[in-house]
């Protein structure tokens, strides 16, 4: 089963990629900005992201808010997504409304400076504080992603400060960056379009031709710093965190092989029968038979420069001690360092893998994301057809080489949160001992 | 210069939902097969009229533990065995219960869904619930309920529920049960919930996907065979309100940075007769990015991440609400807003531009909600769960197009109430209570969290 690419580029270094499928009439377009928040400057934490929602305030041609409008008015669903290496612009509509979704991302990308205000900014800025209220501050656990950020990476790396960044450097944050970040980043050479669903190749091309053509390529973007981190982190890193949660919650983490190397297919392999679902090893040791668990899981992050982070990610329940909850954990991690994986572990991780690579298939949004995403990173959007083959080629020596290498005590960071000291969470536990 | 004039649409192409079949087989089991092949895969979802609306009073619960106990062993596997074998095949199944329904659902490339198949049915045929695991689930149900106290957002939909319905409600108490009713509920509460209501007449089995009715009906029989035959009883709902008055309930957490504010009333069933103008009312209201309440809090007043209303649509009549989460400084500034979007809506016709803009959206984005094999499967067992007819998708995008002003108005008079408005608020009592006293929303009561 193979997805059809096309590929080309336009003078100005546009990259564009295509895939038809008439199924269904409707279309899907993508664009991935090769910028994240690695790309922020010192005091301007949550920038990129910021700057994401100021794509939705409208462009020269276009009105506040009315890239919203248009898109829903055309029956399509849209929004961006910014993450530490790349922000990404999405919509999908019927397919007679390509050129419309294709205008509006040339509108932002070409002129997006002249719809610019003060006013815009300042709103944008109190809605996203209120999105760091409302995902991170307010939320259990919700800072989970910047401590452990803080906590594994090293000072002056590009991925060691927060994504959504901090409420000082957010108030910071001037029309001047938009328009020094919006020169820098926001170019065609500096993105790749995809489009994938029910389209006809040669009047996308034209359409693209178009609405892209007239933009100027960018002067450059600077370099980031030097991102390769050693295979381990040295020594075992730990962090407490005492915060409004009812439950102790570990997060365990491990520098892993870079997204798309063929390292990372090991890792994601081991993550998964590490993981993934009821039937892998730390479900079914800690929440199935030893109950020690409320929940079990495992992930990675995919970042594609420097170095990855495979995450164990374990909830207790009521009555486990905090000190018992990461004795468990240790002891899981060390029982597979120690002995390593079997043959039918990999292959369960193999086929669990396979199928939701196969599904995810099905979404026109999803092909286009997939697609933008190996163009971004390895300028090879066909390695959306090799993945399946990727993982098979995975044996079970290598996902045991990458445990060997990277599950030693060596290359642990835990980040541990336990419930605020007080009387408060004290008595819901004695409520839920009581009752279980 | 981007070119300034903005394209117009082509010629829009056809669109039809997927044709499906519907029989009823001689064991009395339903079986709605839709066949969709652009890719190897099939969706299995098997409905069961054993949702949390059958649980008995004082064992709330016992329908989403049933639902969830149903995989974790036979007398021959253990749980682990079974989702072992699942996870093998590359697939695993997922199963639970919501107010109307119990469901066990996996999705999996075609070339496995016999063995899928085959293996849920002999599993769904003979659950021994042992003991351990019943034990098991019911402490970690125990866990999310504790783990809820500290979690603003389920917190507030919980209390909603709570201070919207009556205490004899079902709807009342969450979905899942209580601290108090789940620790009520034993072994033989189950055993008794799943020789009750799971019955072949009382089962739907729907497949998506890359599969033939003809193939479906044979993968059916086989892996069904001997369930048990009849027709479950449904219990009789309590879907009242708990005050004819409007009130406001505050839940503290102090120094919380934000307020999750929840603003509704009972709400209608889901076979309303002017389901359609409802539904374009509430998209104007807060159904959309580009409703009135988002763009008001979010984009004048930047007060919140995101604001949205909806009808939480099931057979009895769930909870309308508009919910959001804002900046604790402005939370009575916030509420204020809602209660006069609501008033407006009530009070004015809408422009005819915003009328199209719900009326475009809903129609437009028909096919793209039916993109997956899942989704296909749980649109089929929309049909199923609240009784829709044969056609309901072919008719929606016509049905969704003949909405008036007029008629929306209508329906905001008939169904938006804000004499009987609870507001529910979780946030920093001593910061936001004065300032919400000032607002008229009812009797005020505070609540420890």
């Amino acid at each position: 089963m193979r997805i059809p690419v096309e590929t080309f580029r336009l003078d100005n270094g546009l990259f564009v990629t295509l895939s038809e499928d008439h199924t269904t009439p409707i279309v899907a377009v993508n664009l991935w900005y090769h910028v994240g928040s690695a790309n922020e400057k010192a005091g301007r934490t949550g920038f990129a992201h910021l700057f994401e929602h100021m794509l939705f305030q409208g462009s020269a041609h276009v009105g506040s808010n009315e890239h919203f409008e248009l898109i829903q008015r055309a029956g399509g669903t849209l929004n961006g997504s910014t993450w530490l290496e790349r922000t990404n612009y999405f919509e999908t509509v019927p397919s007679n409304e390509l050129a419309l979704a294709l205008w509006l991302e040339a509108d932002r990308m070409g002129e997006l400076l002249p719809a610019m205000t003060q006013e815009k900014l300042d709103t944008q800025r109190d809605v996203v504080k209120n999105e760091r209220r409302w995902s991170v501050d307010n939320q259990p656990y919700g800072t989970m992603l910047e401590k452990l950020q803080e906590l594994v990476f090293p000072p002056s790396h590009p991925f060691q400060h927060s994504l959504i960044g901090s409420m000082e450097d957010l108030s910071a944050a001037s029309l001047d960056d938009i328009a020094q970040f919006f020169a820098t980043y926001y170019t065609p050479d500096n993105a790749v379009l995809s489009i994938a669903g029910d389209f006809d190749s040669a009047e996308a091309r034209t359409l693209i031709r178009e609405y892209f053509e007239p933009i100027s390529r960018g002067k450059g973007k600077p370099a980031l710093p030097p991102m390769n981190l050693p295979a381990v982190f040295g020594a075992p890193l730990r962090e407490v965190v005492q915060d409004d949660v009812s439950l102790p919650r570990l997060f365990m983490a491990f520098r892993s092989p870079i997204f798309g190397s063929d390292q990372y297919y090991a890792a994601s392999i081991a993550s998964t029968l590490l993981g993934m679902r009821k039937g892998s090893r730390l479900h079914r040791a800690l929440v199935r038979e030893r109950q020690i668990a409320a929940d079990a899981g495992a992930f990675t992050l995919d970042l594609a420069k420097g170095s990855d982070l495979l995450v164990v990610d374990v909830t207790a329940r009521p009555e486990t001690p905090v000190t018992q909850l990461e004795e468990e954990v240790e002891r899981e991690i060390d029982l597979l360092h120690r002995e390593g994986v079997s043959d039918e572990e990999v292959r369960r991780a193999q086929a669990l893998i396979e199928t939701d690579l196969i599904a995810s298939l099905q979404s026109a949004g999803e092909r286009a994301d997939r697609l933008s995403m190996f163009a971004t990173y390895f300028g090879r959007p066909e390695l959306i057809n090799e993945q399946v083959d990727r993982y098979r080629a995975v044996t079970t020596s290598k996902v045991n080489e990458l445990v060997a290498e990277r599950f030693g005590e060596n290359n642990r960071a835990s980040l541990l949160y336990v419930p605020r000291e007080g009387v408060e969470s004290e008595k819901l536990l004695a409520a839920a001992v009581g009752a279980g | 210069m981007v070119a300034t004039l903005r394209p117009k649409p082509g010629p829009a192409r056809s669109y039809r939902f997927p044709t499906f079949t519907d029989e009823r087989l001689p064991s009395g089991l339903r079986l709605v097969t839709a066949p969709v092949s652009n890719l190897p895969v099939v969706t299995m979802l098997v409905l069961v009229d054993a949702g949390s609306t059958n649980d008995p009073p004082g064992r709330e619960g016992v329908a989403a533990l049933t639902a969830g106990l149903l995989l974790e062993g036979t007398p021959l596997l253990s749980g682990a065995e079974i989702a072992e074998k699942f996870e093998r095949l590359g697939t695993s199944v997922e199963s639970g219960a919501d107010w109307d329904s119990a469901f066990v659902k996996l999705t999996t490339l075609s070339a496995r869904l016999e063995d899928a198949a085959t293996q849920l049915g002999q599993i769904l045929r003979q659950p021994a619930f042992p003991d351990r695991e019943v034990q098991r689930l019911k402490a970690e149900r125990l866990a999310e309920i504790l783990q809820l106290e500290t979690e603003p957002r389920g917190l507030a939909d919980e209390k909603f529920s709570e201070f919207l319905y009556s205490p004899d409600s079902r709807y009342s108490k969450p979905d899942e049960g209580s601290t108090e009713t789940v620790s009520a509920i034993s072994r033989t509460d189950v055993e008794n919930f799943f020789r009750a209501n799971y019955r072949t007449g009382s089962t739907t089995v729907i497949l998506a996907g890359d599969v033939t009715p003809e193939s479906a009906r044979a993968l059916v029989d086989k892996a069904f065979q001997n369930w048990t035959l009849g027709t479950a009883e449904s219990q009789k709902l309590v879907a009242t309100a708990r005050t004819g008055r409007k009130s406001v309930h505050i839940v503290d957490k102090r120094d919380a940075p934000q307020s999750e504010l929840r603003v509704g009333h009972v709400g209608l069933p889901r076979k309303v007769p002017d389901f359609f103008p409802t539904l374009v009312m509430n998209a104007v209201l807060g159904g959309l990015f580009g409703s009135r309440i988002n763009l008001n809090l979010r984009e004048a007043h930047g007060y919140t991440y995101g604001a949205s209303s909806f009808y939480d649509w099931r057979r009895g009549p769930g909870p309308f609400v508009v919910s959001t989460a804002v900046q604790s400084d402005v939370t009575a500034p916030a509420l204020h807003e809602i209660l006069l979007e609501i008033e407006r809506i009530r009070t004015e016709k809408i422009s005819d531009d915003e009328l199209s803009l719900a009326r475009d959206y809903l129609d437009g984005v028909f096919p793209i909600r039916y993109e997956t094999t899942a989704a296909i499967a749980s649109a089929l067992a929309t049909l199923v769960i609240y009784d829709l007819p044969a056609d309901y998708y072919d008719t929606y995008r016509n049905n969704i197009r003949s909405v008036s002003v007029d008629a929306v108005l209508s329906a905001a008079q008939a169904h938006l109430h804000p004499d009987m408005l609870q507001t529910i608020v979780v946030g920093d009592a001593r910061a936001i209570s004065g300032s919400i006293a000032e607002l008229g929303l009812g009797e005020m009561q505070v609540h420890g969290s």
